[in-house]
Protein backbone atom coordinates (compact mmCIF):
# COMPACT_ATOMS: atom_id res chain seq x y z
CA UNK A 1 0.00 0.00 0.00
CA UNK A 2 1.27 3.47 -0.86
CA UNK A 3 2.72 5.49 2.00
CA UNK A 4 0.57 8.02 3.82
CA UNK A 5 0.96 11.59 2.66
CA UNK A 6 0.67 14.01 5.53
CA UNK A 7 -1.91 16.74 5.85
CA UNK A 8 -0.44 20.04 4.68
CA UNK A 9 1.80 18.43 2.03
CA UNK A 10 1.97 20.07 -1.42
CA UNK A 11 0.38 17.53 -3.76
CA UNK A 12 -1.14 17.03 -7.19
CA UNK A 13 -4.68 15.77 -7.66
CA UNK A 14 -6.50 14.35 -10.65
CA UNK A 15 -10.15 14.65 -11.73
CA UNK A 16 -12.15 13.56 -14.72
CA UNK A 17 -14.00 16.66 -15.90
CA UNK A 18 -15.93 15.09 -18.76
CA UNK A 19 -16.00 11.31 -19.27
CA UNK A 20 -15.45 9.89 -22.76
CA UNK A 21 -18.76 10.07 -24.59
CA UNK A 22 -19.87 13.27 -22.84
CA UNK A 23 -17.37 15.54 -24.54
CA UNK A 24 -18.07 18.50 -26.80
CA UNK A 25 -19.72 17.42 -30.05
CA UNK A 26 -17.03 19.05 -32.23
CA UNK A 27 -14.00 17.13 -30.89
CA UNK A 28 -12.25 14.73 -33.28
CA UNK A 29 -12.75 10.97 -32.72
CA UNK A 30 -9.43 10.33 -31.00
CA UNK A 31 -10.18 13.04 -28.44
CA UNK A 32 -13.84 12.04 -27.98
CA UNK A 33 -12.77 8.50 -27.04
CA UNK A 34 -10.86 9.72 -23.97
CA UNK A 35 -12.00 11.70 -20.93
CA UNK A 36 -11.18 15.36 -20.33
CA UNK A 37 -8.82 15.28 -17.38
CA UNK A 38 -7.67 17.90 -14.92
CA UNK A 39 -4.58 18.04 -12.76
CA UNK A 40 -3.88 20.73 -10.22
CA UNK A 41 -1.87 21.27 -7.09
CA UNK A 42 -2.51 22.37 -3.56
CA UNK A 43 -2.04 21.64 0.14
CA UNK A 44 -3.56 18.39 1.37
CA UNK A 45 -6.37 19.00 3.88
CA UNK A 46 -6.22 15.59 5.62
CA UNK A 47 -3.73 12.72 5.56
CA UNK A 48 -4.26 10.54 2.49
CA UNK A 49 -2.71 7.94 0.21
CA UNK A 50 -2.02 8.17 -3.51
CA UNK A 51 -5.03 6.79 -5.40
CA UNK A 52 -7.51 7.90 -2.73
CA UNK A 53 -9.98 10.73 -3.09
CA UNK A 54 -8.75 13.72 -1.11
CA UNK A 55 -9.42 17.41 -0.64
CA UNK A 56 -6.85 20.15 -1.19
CA UNK A 57 -6.65 23.90 -0.73
CA UNK A 58 -5.22 25.51 -3.85
CA UNK A 59 -2.83 28.44 -3.73
CA UNK A 60 -5.74 30.85 -4.18
CA UNK A 61 -7.55 29.21 -1.28
CA UNK A 62 -10.15 27.20 -3.18
CA UNK A 63 -11.05 23.73 -1.94
CA UNK A 64 -10.94 21.06 -4.64
CA UNK A 65 -11.59 17.33 -4.50
CA UNK A 66 -9.70 14.76 -6.57
CA UNK A 67 -7.66 11.60 -6.64
CA UNK A 68 -4.31 12.10 -4.92
CA UNK A 69 -1.73 11.55 -7.62
CA UNK A 70 1.65 12.74 -6.60
CA UNK A 71 3.05 14.19 -3.41
CA UNK A 72 5.67 16.91 -4.04
CA UNK A 73 4.93 16.89 -7.80
CA UNK A 74 8.07 17.19 -9.90
CA UNK A 75 8.64 19.76 -12.63
CA UNK A 76 9.70 17.29 -15.32
CA UNK A 77 10.54 19.67 -18.14
CA UNK A 78 14.18 20.32 -18.89
CA UNK A 79 16.57 21.28 -21.67
CA UNK A 80 17.82 17.79 -22.48
CA UNK A 81 20.76 16.69 -24.58
CA UNK A 82 22.73 19.02 -26.82
CA UNK A 83 21.79 18.33 -30.44
CA UNK A 84 24.24 17.94 -33.30
CA UNK A 85 21.58 19.47 -35.60
CA UNK A 86 21.92 22.79 -33.73
CA UNK A 87 25.54 22.70 -32.59
CA UNK A 88 27.13 23.78 -35.84
CA UNK A 89 24.76 26.57 -36.85
CA UNK A 90 26.68 29.28 -34.99
CA UNK A 91 30.02 28.26 -36.51
CA UNK A 92 28.58 28.03 -40.00
CA UNK A 93 27.01 31.47 -39.80
CA UNK A 94 30.19 33.04 -38.38
CA UNK A 95 32.09 31.54 -41.31
CA UNK A 96 29.67 33.15 -43.80
CA UNK A 97 29.93 36.50 -41.98
CA UNK A 98 33.71 36.54 -42.07
CA UNK A 99 34.02 35.26 -45.65
CA UNK A 100 36.25 37.60 -47.65
CA UNK A 101 37.21 39.57 -44.53
CA UNK A 102 41.00 39.75 -43.85
CA UNK A 103 41.98 37.92 -40.69
CA UNK A 104 43.33 40.82 -38.63
CA UNK A 105 45.09 38.48 -36.21
CA UNK A 106 47.00 36.81 -39.05
CA UNK B 1 -27.48 24.83 -8.07
CA UNK B 2 -27.40 25.10 -11.87
CA UNK B 3 -26.50 22.01 -13.91
CA UNK B 4 -22.84 21.68 -14.79
CA UNK B 5 -22.86 19.30 -17.75
CA UNK B 6 -21.26 20.55 -20.94
CA UNK B 7 -24.41 21.68 -22.78
CA UNK B 8 -25.93 23.39 -19.73
CA UNK B 9 -22.82 25.43 -18.94
CA UNK B 10 -22.26 26.40 -22.57
CA UNK B 11 -25.87 27.58 -22.74
CA UNK B 12 -25.12 30.02 -19.88
CA UNK B 13 -22.03 31.33 -21.65
CA UNK B 14 -23.29 34.84 -22.39
CA UNK B 15 -24.62 35.53 -18.91
CA UNK B 16 -21.43 34.20 -17.27
CA UNK B 17 -19.31 36.35 -19.56
CA UNK B 18 -21.33 39.48 -19.03
CA UNK B 19 -20.69 39.27 -15.31
CA UNK B 20 -17.06 38.22 -15.67
CA UNK B 21 -16.09 40.95 -18.12
CA UNK B 22 -18.51 43.57 -16.80
CA UNK B 23 -19.29 44.58 -20.32
CA UNK B 24 -22.52 44.48 -22.26
CA UNK B 25 -21.39 43.85 -25.81
CA UNK B 26 -24.92 44.18 -27.14
CA UNK B 27 -24.73 47.96 -26.88
CA UNK B 28 -22.25 48.01 -29.77
CA UNK B 29 -24.34 45.75 -31.93
CA UNK B 30 -25.90 47.28 -35.05
CA UNK B 31 -27.36 44.29 -36.78
CA UNK B 32 -27.04 40.53 -36.93
CA UNK B 33 -23.66 41.11 -38.58
CA UNK B 34 -22.39 44.61 -37.90
CA UNK B 35 -21.14 46.10 -34.65
CA UNK B 36 -19.37 49.34 -33.89
CA UNK B 37 -15.76 48.21 -33.46
CA UNK B 38 -14.34 51.73 -33.34
CA UNK B 39 -16.74 52.81 -30.63
CA UNK B 40 -16.16 49.64 -28.62
CA UNK B 41 -12.41 50.23 -28.64
CA UNK B 42 -12.78 53.93 -27.85
CA UNK B 43 -15.36 53.66 -25.08
CA UNK B 44 -14.39 50.45 -23.39
CA UNK B 45 -10.66 50.48 -23.80
CA UNK B 46 -8.36 53.12 -22.45
CA UNK B 47 -6.58 55.88 -24.36
CA UNK B 48 -2.97 55.38 -25.32
CA UNK B 49 -1.90 57.93 -22.70
CA UNK B 50 -3.85 56.12 -19.98
CA UNK B 51 -2.40 52.76 -20.96
CA UNK B 52 1.14 54.09 -20.86
CA UNK B 53 0.47 55.22 -17.29
CA UNK B 54 -1.14 51.91 -16.30
CA UNK B 55 1.77 49.95 -17.74
CA UNK B 56 4.43 52.18 -16.25
CA UNK B 57 2.92 51.58 -12.82
CA UNK B 58 3.87 47.89 -13.02
CA UNK B 59 7.07 48.18 -15.02
CA UNK B 60 5.57 47.03 -18.31
CA UNK B 61 6.64 48.27 -21.74
CA UNK B 62 9.28 50.68 -22.92
CA UNK B 63 11.38 47.67 -23.91
CA UNK B 64 14.64 48.09 -25.86
CA UNK B 65 14.55 48.31 -29.65
CA UNK B 66 17.74 46.57 -30.75
CA UNK B 67 19.34 46.72 -34.17
CA UNK B 68 20.44 43.23 -35.20
CA UNK B 69 23.63 44.21 -36.99
CA UNK B 70 25.14 40.77 -37.43
CA UNK B 71 21.94 39.24 -38.71
CA UNK B 72 21.54 42.18 -41.10
CA UNK B 73 25.13 41.64 -42.29
CA UNK B 74 24.32 37.97 -42.82
CA UNK B 75 21.21 38.87 -44.81
CA UNK B 76 23.32 41.12 -47.05
CA UNK B 77 25.83 38.33 -47.65
CA UNK B 78 23.13 36.15 -49.19
CA UNK B 79 20.72 38.74 -50.65
CA UNK B 80 20.91 40.10 -54.20
CA UNK B 81 23.18 43.15 -54.60
CA UNK B 82 21.79 46.27 -52.88
CA UNK B 83 19.16 44.28 -50.99
CA UNK B 84 19.01 43.54 -47.28
CA UNK B 85 16.94 45.80 -45.04
CA UNK B 86 18.16 46.64 -41.54
CA UNK B 87 16.54 44.34 -39.00
CA UNK B 88 15.43 45.76 -35.65
CA UNK B 89 14.06 43.71 -32.78
CA UNK B 90 11.75 44.79 -29.99
CA UNK B 91 13.03 42.89 -26.97
CA UNK B 92 9.72 42.17 -25.31
CA UNK B 93 11.33 39.50 -23.13
CA UNK B 94 12.37 42.48 -20.99
CA UNK B 95 8.80 42.83 -19.68
CA UNK B 96 8.21 41.68 -16.07
CA UNK B 97 6.79 38.27 -17.03
CA UNK B 98 9.11 37.80 -20.01
CA UNK B 99 6.88 38.54 -22.98
CA UNK B 100 4.72 41.20 -24.66
CA UNK B 101 1.71 39.58 -23.02
CA UNK B 102 2.48 41.66 -19.91
CA UNK B 103 1.08 44.60 -21.89
CA UNK B 104 -2.26 42.88 -22.34
CA UNK B 105 -2.38 41.61 -18.79
CA UNK B 106 -1.45 45.01 -17.32
CA UNK B 107 -4.62 46.64 -18.61
CA UNK B 108 -6.94 43.70 -17.87
CA UNK B 109 -5.71 43.30 -14.32
CA UNK B 110 -5.81 47.06 -13.71
CA UNK B 111 -9.39 47.08 -14.94
CA UNK B 112 -10.29 44.13 -12.69
CA UNK B 113 -8.80 45.84 -9.66
CA UNK B 114 -10.51 49.13 -10.44
CA UNK B 115 -13.86 47.39 -10.72
CA UNK B 116 -13.54 45.60 -7.42
CA UNK B 117 -13.02 42.00 -8.59
CA UNK B 118 -11.20 39.78 -6.04
CA UNK B 119 -9.33 37.86 -8.69
CA UNK B 120 -8.70 37.20 -12.34
CA UNK B 121 -9.00 34.06 -14.45
CA UNK B 122 -7.45 33.45 -17.84
CA UNK B 123 -7.79 30.53 -20.23
CA UNK B 124 -4.40 30.28 -21.85
CA UNK B 125 -1.61 27.80 -22.45
CA UNK B 126 0.69 30.61 -23.48
CA UNK B 127 2.85 33.37 -22.02
CA UNK B 128 -0.33 35.23 -21.19
CA UNK B 129 -0.84 33.05 -18.09
CA UNK B 130 2.42 34.17 -16.51
CA UNK B 131 1.65 37.74 -17.55
CA UNK B 132 -1.72 37.74 -15.79
CA UNK B 133 -0.26 35.96 -12.75
CA UNK B 134 2.58 38.47 -12.50
CA UNK B 135 0.30 41.49 -12.83
CA UNK B 136 -2.19 39.99 -10.36
CA UNK B 137 0.64 39.52 -7.85
CA UNK B 138 1.56 43.20 -8.21
CA UNK B 139 -2.03 44.33 -7.78
CA UNK B 140 -2.87 41.96 -4.92
CA UNK B 141 -5.51 39.99 -6.81
CA UNK B 142 -5.96 36.24 -6.82
CA UNK B 143 -5.25 34.47 -10.06
CA UNK B 144 -6.36 31.22 -11.68
CA UNK B 145 -4.93 30.05 -15.00
CA UNK B 146 -6.59 27.31 -17.05
CA UNK B 147 -4.21 25.53 -19.42
CA UNK B 148 -4.34 22.75 -22.00
CA UNK B 149 -1.21 20.73 -21.15
CA UNK B 150 -1.44 16.95 -21.38
CA UNK B 151 -2.33 14.26 -23.84
CA UNK B 152 -4.19 11.12 -22.73
CA UNK B 153 -0.94 9.55 -21.55
CA UNK B 154 -0.45 12.44 -19.16
CA UNK B 155 2.51 13.61 -21.21
CA UNK B 156 2.81 17.40 -21.01
CA UNK B 157 4.06 19.69 -23.76
CA UNK B 158 7.40 21.02 -22.39
CA UNK B 159 6.72 24.62 -23.36
CA UNK B 160 3.34 24.62 -21.61
CA UNK B 161 4.73 22.83 -18.54
CA UNK B 162 7.23 25.66 -18.21
CA UNK B 163 4.52 28.27 -18.61
CA UNK B 164 2.51 26.51 -15.89
CA UNK B 165 5.51 26.48 -13.57
CA UNK B 166 5.99 30.20 -14.10
CA UNK B 167 2.34 30.91 -13.21
CA UNK B 168 2.80 28.93 -10.01
CA UNK B 169 5.96 30.89 -9.25
CA UNK B 170 3.79 34.04 -9.19
CA UNK B 171 1.31 32.42 -6.80
CA UNK B 172 -1.39 31.49 -9.28
CA UNK B 173 -3.57 28.40 -9.09
CA UNK B 174 -3.01 26.49 -12.32
CA UNK B 175 -5.64 24.10 -13.65
CA UNK B 176 -3.96 21.80 -16.13
CA UNK B 177 -6.21 20.01 -18.59
CA UNK B 178 -5.85 17.31 -21.17
CA UNK B 179 -6.41 18.11 -24.84
CA UNK B 180 -9.71 19.52 -26.00
CA UNK B 181 -11.71 22.66 -26.68
CA UNK B 182 -13.71 22.04 -23.49
CA UNK B 183 -11.03 24.04 -21.74
CA UNK B 184 -13.52 26.81 -22.34
CA UNK B 185 -16.18 24.85 -20.45
CA UNK B 186 -13.88 24.44 -17.45
CA UNK B 187 -13.02 28.12 -17.67
CA UNK B 188 -16.71 29.11 -17.58
CA UNK B 189 -17.28 26.94 -14.52
CA UNK B 190 -14.37 28.60 -12.71
CA UNK B 191 -15.67 32.07 -13.60
CA UNK B 192 -19.14 31.16 -12.38
CA UNK B 193 -17.88 29.65 -9.16
CA UNK B 194 -15.38 32.38 -8.21
CA UNK B 195 -16.97 35.54 -9.61
CA UNK B 196 -13.49 36.60 -10.73
CA UNK B 197 -12.77 38.81 -13.73
CA UNK B 198 -12.28 37.15 -17.10
CA UNK B 199 -8.88 38.49 -18.11
CA UNK B 200 -9.57 37.36 -21.65
CA UNK B 201 -6.95 37.88 -24.31
CA UNK B 202 -9.62 39.32 -26.53
CA UNK B 203 -11.34 42.14 -24.63
CA UNK B 204 -10.80 45.75 -25.70
CA UNK B 205 -8.59 46.12 -22.58
CA UNK B 206 -6.25 43.38 -23.65
CA UNK B 207 -5.93 44.60 -27.20
CA UNK B 208 -5.53 48.23 -26.22
CA UNK B 209 -2.66 47.07 -24.01
CA UNK B 210 -0.68 46.05 -27.09
CA UNK B 211 -1.10 49.44 -28.75
CA UNK B 212 1.83 50.80 -26.74
CA UNK B 213 4.06 48.23 -28.44
CA UNK B 214 3.28 49.59 -31.90
CA UNK B 215 3.53 53.16 -30.68
CA UNK B 216 6.93 52.53 -29.08
CA UNK B 217 8.33 51.14 -32.33
CA UNK B 218 7.37 54.39 -34.07
CA UNK B 219 8.61 56.72 -31.33
CA UNK B 220 11.84 54.84 -30.61
CA UNK B 221 12.84 54.88 -34.28
CA UNK B 222 11.94 58.55 -34.53
CA UNK B 223 13.92 59.43 -31.41
CA UNK B 224 17.01 57.91 -33.01
CA UNK B 225 16.55 59.89 -36.18
CA UNK B 226 15.66 56.77 -38.17
CA UNK B 227 13.08 56.57 -40.92
CA UNK B 228 9.62 55.18 -40.33
CA UNK B 229 9.62 51.36 -40.28
CA UNK B 230 8.92 50.03 -43.75
CA UNK B 231 7.53 46.81 -42.35
CA UNK B 232 6.74 45.32 -38.98
CA UNK B 233 6.59 41.56 -38.75
CA UNK B 234 4.25 40.19 -36.11
CA UNK B 235 3.89 36.62 -34.93
CA UNK B 236 0.24 35.88 -35.51
CA UNK B 237 -1.98 33.48 -33.56
CA UNK B 238 -5.18 34.81 -32.03
CA UNK B 239 -4.76 38.19 -33.70
CA UNK B 240 -4.28 40.42 -30.65
CA UNK B 241 -0.59 40.98 -31.15
CA UNK B 242 -1.15 42.04 -34.74
CA UNK B 243 -4.26 44.13 -34.09
CA UNK B 244 -2.82 46.00 -31.11
CA UNK B 245 0.56 46.64 -32.72
CA UNK B 246 -1.00 47.92 -35.94
CA UNK B 247 -3.37 50.20 -34.03
CA UNK B 248 -0.48 51.56 -31.99
CA UNK B 249 1.55 52.28 -35.11
CA UNK B 250 -1.39 54.16 -36.61
CA UNK B 251 -1.91 56.14 -33.39
CA UNK B 252 1.79 57.09 -33.43
CA UNK B 253 1.50 58.31 -37.01
CA UNK B 254 3.28 55.38 -38.58
CA UNK B 255 0.32 54.27 -40.63
CA UNK B 256 2.33 53.65 -43.80
CA UNK B 257 4.27 50.81 -42.20
CA UNK B 258 3.37 47.47 -43.78
CA UNK B 259 1.83 45.03 -41.33
CA UNK B 260 3.09 41.52 -41.97
CA UNK B 261 1.73 38.58 -39.99
CA UNK B 262 3.86 35.46 -39.61
CA UNK B 263 2.87 32.01 -38.33
CA UNK B 264 4.61 28.68 -38.02
CA UNK B 265 3.21 26.29 -40.60
CA UNK B 266 1.45 23.47 -38.77
CA UNK B 267 -0.90 22.59 -41.60
CA UNK B 268 -2.08 19.00 -41.43
CA UNK B 269 -2.20 18.84 -37.62
CA UNK B 270 -5.59 18.99 -35.91
CA UNK B 271 -5.51 21.39 -32.97
CA UNK B 272 -8.10 19.47 -30.93
CA UNK B 273 -6.59 16.05 -31.59
CA UNK B 274 -5.20 14.17 -28.60
CA UNK B 275 -2.79 12.32 -30.90
CA UNK B 276 -1.52 15.41 -32.73
CA UNK B 277 -1.11 17.48 -29.56
CA UNK B 278 2.44 16.39 -28.74
CA UNK B 279 3.55 16.07 -32.35
CA UNK B 280 4.07 19.79 -32.71
CA UNK B 281 7.07 21.78 -31.52
CA UNK B 282 5.25 25.12 -31.32
CA UNK B 283 2.22 25.63 -29.13
CA UNK B 284 1.43 29.15 -30.30
CA UNK B 285 2.18 31.53 -33.14
CA UNK B 286 1.12 28.84 -35.57
CA UNK B 287 -1.34 28.47 -38.43
CA UNK B 288 -3.62 26.29 -36.28
CA UNK B 289 -4.64 29.49 -34.46
CA UNK B 290 -3.62 32.11 -37.00
CA UNK B 291 -5.83 31.04 -39.88
CA UNK B 292 -9.06 30.20 -38.00
CA UNK B 293 -8.84 33.32 -35.81
CA UNK B 294 -8.28 35.55 -38.83
CA UNK B 295 -11.21 34.05 -40.71
CA UNK B 296 -13.51 33.97 -37.67
CA UNK B 297 -12.33 36.19 -34.80
CA UNK B 298 -15.51 35.75 -32.78
CA UNK B 299 -14.59 32.16 -31.96
CA UNK B 300 -12.88 33.73 -28.89
CA UNK B 301 -14.02 33.60 -25.27
CA UNK B 302 -15.89 36.92 -25.48
CA UNK B 303 -18.90 37.74 -27.68
CA UNK B 304 -17.02 40.29 -29.79
CA UNK B 305 -13.31 39.74 -30.22
CA UNK B 306 -11.36 43.00 -30.13
CA UNK B 307 -8.54 41.27 -32.04
CA UNK B 308 -9.48 41.49 -35.71
CA UNK B 309 -6.40 40.80 -37.77
CA UNK B 310 -7.94 41.17 -41.23
CA UNK B 311 -8.67 44.84 -40.52
CA UNK B 312 -4.96 45.57 -40.39
CA UNK B 313 -2.88 42.85 -42.03
CA UNK B 314 -1.16 43.60 -45.37
CA UNK B 315 0.62 40.28 -45.89
CA UNK B 316 0.53 36.93 -44.14
CA UNK B 317 3.49 34.58 -44.41
CA UNK B 318 4.38 31.22 -42.90
CA UNK B 319 7.68 29.71 -41.85
CA UNK B 320 8.61 26.15 -40.94
CA UNK B 321 9.34 24.92 -37.41
CA UNK B 322 12.92 24.04 -38.36
CA UNK B 323 13.50 27.54 -39.71
CA UNK B 324 12.41 29.15 -36.45
CA UNK B 325 14.72 26.90 -34.44
CA UNK B 326 17.54 27.82 -36.83
CA UNK B 327 16.95 31.55 -36.36
CA UNK B 328 16.60 31.08 -32.59
CA UNK B 329 20.08 29.58 -32.63
CA UNK B 330 21.35 32.35 -34.93
CA UNK B 331 19.94 35.06 -32.63
CA UNK B 332 21.80 33.56 -29.68
CA UNK B 333 25.05 32.93 -31.56
CA UNK B 334 25.30 36.10 -33.65
CA UNK B 335 23.45 38.64 -31.56
CA UNK B 336 24.03 37.32 -28.05
CA UNK B 337 20.30 37.12 -27.36
CA UNK B 338 19.00 33.79 -26.13
CA UNK B 339 15.23 33.96 -26.43
CA UNK B 340 12.30 31.54 -26.62
CA UNK B 341 11.59 29.91 -29.97
CA UNK B 342 7.88 30.70 -30.44
CA UNK B 343 8.55 34.43 -30.16
CA UNK B 344 11.13 34.13 -32.93
CA UNK B 345 8.58 33.12 -35.55
CA UNK B 346 8.45 36.67 -36.86
CA UNK B 347 12.26 36.83 -36.78
CA UNK B 348 12.51 33.86 -39.14
CA UNK B 349 10.06 35.53 -41.51
CA UNK B 350 11.86 38.88 -41.27
CA UNK B 351 15.17 37.23 -42.08
CA UNK B 352 13.72 36.07 -45.41
CA UNK B 353 11.74 39.24 -46.09
CA UNK B 354 14.71 41.55 -45.43
CA UNK B 355 16.48 39.93 -48.39
CA UNK B 356 13.81 41.27 -50.73
CA UNK B 357 13.96 44.83 -49.36
CA UNK B 358 16.39 47.68 -50.12
CA UNK B 359 19.38 48.22 -47.82
CA UNK B 360 18.07 51.61 -46.74
CA UNK B 361 14.80 50.13 -45.51
CA UNK B 362 13.89 49.03 -41.99
CA UNK B 363 12.08 45.87 -40.96
CA UNK B 364 11.08 45.48 -37.33
CA UNK B 365 10.55 42.18 -35.53
CA UNK B 366 8.18 43.25 -32.79
CA UNK B 367 8.71 40.67 -30.06
CA UNK B 368 10.90 38.23 -28.22
CA UNK B 369 9.92 36.00 -25.32
CA UNK B 370 11.90 34.62 -22.39
CA UNK B 371 13.46 31.21 -22.67
CA UNK B 372 14.11 28.46 -20.16
CA UNK B 373 13.74 24.73 -19.58
CA UNK B 374 10.98 23.45 -21.86
CA UNK B 375 10.74 26.70 -23.81
CA UNK B 376 13.89 26.13 -25.79
CA UNK B 377 14.97 24.54 -29.10
CA UNK B 378 16.83 21.77 -27.26
CA UNK B 379 13.85 20.92 -25.10
CA UNK B 380 11.44 20.96 -28.02
CA UNK B 381 13.63 18.99 -30.41
CA UNK B 382 14.53 16.33 -27.85
CA UNK B 383 10.83 16.03 -27.04
CA UNK B 384 9.92 15.83 -30.74
CA UNK B 385 12.36 12.98 -31.22
CA UNK B 386 10.97 11.11 -28.19
CA UNK B 387 7.57 11.40 -29.86
CA UNK B 388 8.75 9.84 -33.08
CA UNK B 389 9.28 13.04 -35.05
CA UNK B 390 12.23 13.02 -37.45
CA UNK B 391 14.67 15.82 -36.60
CA UNK B 392 17.35 16.41 -39.19
CA UNK B 393 19.13 19.02 -41.24
CA UNK B 394 18.01 19.45 -44.81
CA UNK B 395 15.64 21.39 -47.00
CA UNK B 396 12.95 22.97 -44.80
CA UNK B 397 10.52 22.98 -47.73
CA UNK B 398 10.25 19.24 -47.17
CA UNK B 399 9.27 19.57 -43.49
CA UNK B 400 5.90 18.04 -42.72
CA UNK B 401 4.38 19.09 -39.38
CA UNK B 402 3.77 16.08 -37.17
CA UNK B 403 6.32 13.96 -39.04
CA UNK B 404 9.51 15.98 -39.29
CA UNK B 405 11.33 19.09 -38.18
CA UNK B 406 13.92 20.02 -40.77
CA UNK B 407 16.63 22.42 -39.67
CA UNK B 408 18.00 24.31 -42.69
CA UNK B 409 21.52 23.56 -43.87
CA UNK B 410 22.10 27.08 -45.13
CA UNK B 411 20.53 30.47 -44.33
CA UNK B 412 19.45 30.89 -47.98
CA UNK B 413 16.92 28.10 -47.48
CA UNK B 414 14.80 30.14 -45.07
CA UNK B 415 11.63 31.38 -46.74
CA UNK B 416 8.63 33.49 -45.95
CA UNK B 417 5.86 31.60 -47.73
CA UNK B 418 3.00 33.84 -48.77
CA UNK B 419 -0.51 32.83 -47.72
CA UNK B 420 -3.30 34.04 -49.98
CA UNK B 421 -5.01 36.68 -47.85
CA UNK B 422 -7.91 36.95 -50.28
CA UNK B 423 -8.71 33.31 -49.65
CA UNK B 424 -8.76 33.92 -45.91
CA UNK B 425 -10.95 37.00 -46.44
CA UNK B 426 -13.32 34.95 -48.54
CA UNK B 427 -13.52 32.32 -45.84
CA UNK B 428 -14.25 35.10 -43.32
CA UNK B 429 -17.24 36.13 -45.47
CA UNK B 430 -18.35 32.50 -45.71
CA UNK B 431 -18.17 32.22 -41.92
CA UNK B 432 -20.23 35.39 -41.48
CA UNK B 433 -23.00 33.99 -43.65
CA UNK B 434 -22.85 30.57 -42.02
CA UNK B 435 -22.70 31.78 -38.41
CA UNK B 436 -25.32 34.52 -38.63
CA UNK B 437 -27.67 32.83 -41.08
CA UNK B 438 -28.13 36.16 -42.87
CA UNK B 439 -28.99 35.61 -46.54
CA UNK B 440 -28.70 39.02 -48.11
CA UNK B 441 -26.04 41.53 -47.17
CA UNK B 442 -26.57 45.20 -47.81
CA UNK B 443 -26.33 48.71 -46.39
CA UNK B 444 -24.39 49.10 -43.20
CA UNK B 445 -23.46 45.42 -43.14
CA UNK B 446 -21.55 45.95 -46.39
CA UNK B 447 -19.72 48.91 -44.89
CA UNK B 448 -18.88 46.84 -41.81
CA UNK B 449 -17.57 43.92 -43.85
CA UNK B 450 -15.45 46.22 -46.00
CA UNK B 451 -13.79 47.50 -42.81
CA UNK B 452 -13.49 43.99 -41.43
CA UNK B 453 -11.46 42.70 -44.35
CA UNK B 454 -9.84 45.94 -45.52
CA UNK B 455 -11.49 46.00 -48.93
CA UNK B 456 -13.74 48.42 -50.81
CA UNK B 457 -17.49 47.92 -50.75
CA UNK B 458 -17.37 47.02 -54.44
CA UNK B 459 -14.76 44.37 -53.76
CA UNK B 460 -16.82 42.90 -50.90
CA UNK B 461 -19.83 42.77 -53.20
CA UNK B 462 -17.83 40.97 -55.86
CA UNK B 463 -16.48 38.50 -53.31
CA UNK B 464 -19.95 37.80 -51.93
CA UNK B 465 -21.17 37.13 -55.47
CA UNK B 466 -18.49 34.52 -55.87
CA UNK B 467 -19.77 32.60 -52.85
CA UNK B 468 -22.19 29.73 -53.54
Amino acid sequence: MAAIVNKGSWVQIYQVILPAGQRAPQVPDDTGRVPLELRTKGFLLEDGRPGEEVMITTYTGRRLKGILEEPAPVYQHKFGRPLPELLLIGKELRAILTEGVEDSAG
Amino acid sequence: MPADDYQAVMARKNQIMKKAVGLDYSRFSRSEIAFDYGRMMAEVGYSLAEIIKIQQATGVGNTPLLELKNLTALVRKIAPRGKGARIFLKDEAANPSGSFKARRAAVSVYHAEKNGYDGVVAATSGNYGAAVASQAAMRNLKCIIVQEVFDRQGQGQPEILEKGRKCEAYGAEVLQLSVGPELFYTFLRVLEETGYFNASLYTPFGIAGVETLGAEIATQLRARGEREADAVVITHAGGGNLTGTARGLIKANSGKTKIIGASVDLSGLHMASDRDFNRKSFTTGHTGFGVPFASWPDRADVPRNAARALRYIDRYVTVKQGEVFYLTEALAQLEGLERGPAGNTSLAAAFALAQTMEQGQIIVVQETEYTGAGKHPLAQLNFARENGIRVERGNPDLEKAGESVIIPERPEQIKARELDLDRIKLSYLKNILKNTGVKKIEGEDLVFLAEEIKKSIAEVRAMLNRLP
